[in-house]
């Protein structure tokens, strides 16, 4: 048995490395794939490009814009003149944000009522939008405070000091800057090797169909077993290394902390790729061309990365949705990574997703099996 | 340039599609799947955040307060704790994404006046989340910190003072936030993207792999006769996945359409010619259908993901990867589809990006044509 398992290993590696193109796809795209997606994939809301229209010009309307133009998370471009180039600014998309501050402001202040400023929007791309107004109720907030307190100080002095203000103190935990890379990062790697090993594993099969040769394994004394552990063990071979390696870009490359166990790490990894295995091997099974299993394979790919919380939290979706992901091997095997990555935890956290992973592997692997049984009789 | 020679490799291309029926069938299906995929798994709309809550006082004001965040859509109370302990293990666990402790001396903090920190431990290792998450409970902090100046006011006599500032922020183009209808126009791209790699890229590998290459080389036709011919009926497939795309966004998702529908369709014309164009010069380059649907995948679905402003903002990005995505066609593309849909705004307004567009269209067209050779080595 390990005689014909063995040359079937060594028929599958050399098919594997002898085109050095095909040699190339192994590694080379994940590694791309997570230098371009750590650099580019970032929802911090840094610097947005803000626009300024003062009409009061006043010491009070000048020191909220410098507020502006002091924070981190906004870039002042524009001082404009008049409203008409506030739409053409927002139009173009060369702001998001305008301020807007009427004739009137300090009088309206110094007279102790409430003075308005207004804030518009391009609301196109709805978090940066969302996101960014909080920082301009911080800015505003802060302002209106202290005007608060100076007013007190001049009407009621002995007063002043008893008013309180309750403020939240956020201590951000795991990521104490908020960087989004450390949240995308060990994602990535989930993600990455999914791609990677179910669309090699899906031509798997249907490329020796397509090519003719199935039949001539078929006249081989192989067993059905043999067939599919000598069709897998590779890529699951692969899969680790990949996973190896873009842990490492993720690691020293982006500097995002390690905190938990690597054995735990590769203990995830292997149900993960066991769970991918099993999909990738259903497609190749199930499809007659190359192209369908191109095809096939990224309808699955799609649906496992939407659901998985790569890039939006699972607890924003649908209901019914929610539940479904429960089945999503990625979406486990996120938990996983991140937890391992950003909180330290180990398997006395993780053991229900591993368990989710396992089961979810061997149910799909286990059909496989029993389908292959009727196409090649 | 013979159109009866360009026909007939279209007709055969287009038996081959048909014959094909399974990806035929997946690939109908494909804009439709898509926009629901993303219309409902990809939401950037954070409500009900699992919260957890240690209020070390107990008293009537400190329970005002939590009652606040029970209140409020965007929370969601899952533990009540009485020590620090059991927080702590249910922010490591996930099953609580903030954290609020209300300090011991709260009430007598008020009383005495000045600056009272209400502590909040954010789980960040989704920055995104957690950023949403404390702009939220800011903001009901804040309004409770109102109503307490407002009650010490009344205490003291103070007539009644309005608030300094008054926020008036106004929206532009997606007034309710949806990030819905901020991902949905890009789908468009994202679906155009798949269909130049999956469906033109193995176009050319599939003729080499099957040994059709020789019958090919050996007819009269001329580069540009195949290419055309090729691709003729894949601009067809993808100009009915745009309308299927975005009626499904506009009549089932209710995504506002503001602009002209001819600047929708000229502008997809030409991004569609883009990709298929890169589509059959990685086909002609790669020779086998694993190489070239994974360089394809890199190559047209990546960037039109990732670097086009589809979900994450160019403008975020670091300055080299800000230089790529000029590169990538499909930036252009994303900017001029959330232009008309959201903006309304014309094809006066977007000339730069259409001429971007058009200016690619010719570069990749040209490269395509000339690069294939009419020989078999």
């Amino acid at each position: 048995m390990f005689g014909r398992l063995l040359q079937m290993l060594i028929k599958e590696f050399i098919q594997l490395l002898r085109d050095p193109k095909a040699r190339f796809v192994l590694f080379a795209p994940a590694v791309i794939q997570m230098l371009v997606f750590g650099y580019a994939a970032t929802l911090e809301v840094r610097h947005v490009p803000t626009a300024v229209l003062d009409l009061d010009h006043s010491q009070e309307s000048r020191e909220l814009v410098a507020r502006f133009a002091a924070s981190p998370y906004f870039a002042v471009r524009y001082e404009l003149q008049n409203r008409d180039q506030i739409r053409t600014l927002i139009d173009e998309s060369r702001v998001y944000l305008a301020i807007q501050i009427h004739p009137g402001f300090a009088a309206l202040l110094r007279k102790g009522r409430s003075a308005p400023v207004q804030v518009v929007l391009d609301g196109t791309n709805s978090n940066t939008a969302l996101i960014a107004l909080g920082y301009v109720s911080d800015i505003a907030n802060r302002f209106a405070q202290e005007q608060l307190r100076r007013r007190l100080y001049t009407t009621a002095p002995a007063l002043a000091a008893t008013i309180s203000e309750v403020v939240l103190a956020p201590r951000p935990w795991f990521n104490t800057n908020m960087l989004s890379r450390w949240f995308i990062v060990p994602g990535l790697i989930g993600s990455i090797v999914l791609i990677t090993v179910i669309q090699l594993t899906a031509f798997a099969v249907v490329r020796e169909r397509e090519l003719g040769t199935f039949e001539q394994i078929m006249v081989t004394p192989i067993r059905r077993s043999e067939f599919i552990l000598g069709k897998t063990l590779p890529f699951f071979l692969v899969g680790l290394v990949d996973t190896a390696v873009v842990a490492t870009v993720g690691t020293w490359w982006f500097g995002v902390p390690f905190r938990g166990s690597a054995p735990v790490l590769m203990l995830g990894a292997s149900l993960f790729l066991l769970s991918m295995l099993g999909v990738g091997l259903l497609i190749s099974t199930a499809a007659t061309t190359q192209q369908q299993a191109m095809v096939s394979g990224f309808f699955v790919v799609m649906p496992l990365i939407t659901f998985s919380g790569l890039g939006t939290p699972v607890s924003s979706m649908p209901e019914a949705l929610q539940w479904m992901s429960e089945v999503n091997p990625l979406q486990h095997f996120l938990v996983v990574l991140r937890g391992l990555y950003l909180k330290g935890v180990g398997l006395e956290v993780l053991w229900p997703h591993m368990l989710a992973m396992a089961l979810v592997g061997v149910a799909l692997l286990a059909f496989t099996v029993t389908r292959l049984r009727k196409s090649l009789d | 340039m013979r159109w009866k020679r360009t026909w007939a490799i279209a007709r055969k291309e287009i038996i081959q599609v048909l014959r094909d029926w399974r990806s035929l069938v997946i690939i109908a299906a494909m804009p439709i799947v898509m926009t629901l995929l993303y219309g409902y798994g990809v939401s950037f709309d954070i409500k009900h955040v699992p919260m957890c809550v240690y209020d070390r006082e107990g008293s009537q004001q400190s329970q005002d307060l939590l009652k606040r965040f029970q209140a409020s859509e965007y929370f969601r109370i899952v533990g009540n704790f009485t020590s620090y302990a059991p927080v702590v293990r249910e922010i490591d666990s996930g099953r609580c994404r903030l954290a609020i402790i209300v300090p011991s001396q709260f009430s007598r903090l008020i009383a005495e006046g000045g600056t009272v920190k209400v502590q909040a431990l954010v789980d960040a290792s989704d920055d995104n989340t957690a950023n949403v998450a404390m702009g939220y409970s800011g903001a009901v902090l804040s309004r409770y910190s109102q109503r307490v100046q407002a009650d010490w006011m009344a205490r003291n006599g103070i007539t009644r003072v309005d608030p300094p500032l008054s926020l008036d922020a106004r929206t532009w183009f997606n007034e309710d936030l949806e990030s819905r209808a901020f991902i949905l126009p890009g789908v468009i791209a994202i679906v155009m993207a798949v269909i130049g790699t999956f469906l033109t890229a193995l176009t050319i590998a599939r003729e080499w792999e099957r040994g059709t290459m020789e019958q090919l080389v050996s007819t009269p036709v001329t580069p540009l006769e195949l290419v055309a011919g090729k691709l003729l009926p894949y601009f067809v497939i993808g100009m009915v996945a745009t309308a299927m795309c975005a009626a499904v966004s506009i009549f089932w998702f209710r995504i506002p359409f503001r602009g002209h529908l001819s600047t929708l369709f000229g502008t997809s014309a030409l991004f569609l010619f883009v990709v298929l164009a890169l589509g059959f010069w990685i086909s002609v380059r790669a020779r086998s259908q694993l190489v070239a649907s994974q360089a394809a995948m890199v190559a047209t679905f990546m960037p039109a993901f990732l670097l086009s402003g589809f979900i994450f903002p160019i403008d975020q990005m670091p300055a080299p990867i800000r230089v790529i995505s000029y590169l990538v066609p499909a930036s252009y593309y994303d900017t001029i589809l959330k232009g008309v849909f959201l903006k309304g705004i014309t094809s006066a307004a977007l000339r730069f990006d259409i001429l971007f567009l058009a200016g690619f269209a010719l570069l990749i067209g040209t490269v395509a044509v000339l690069s294939f050779r009419k020989r078999l080595d």
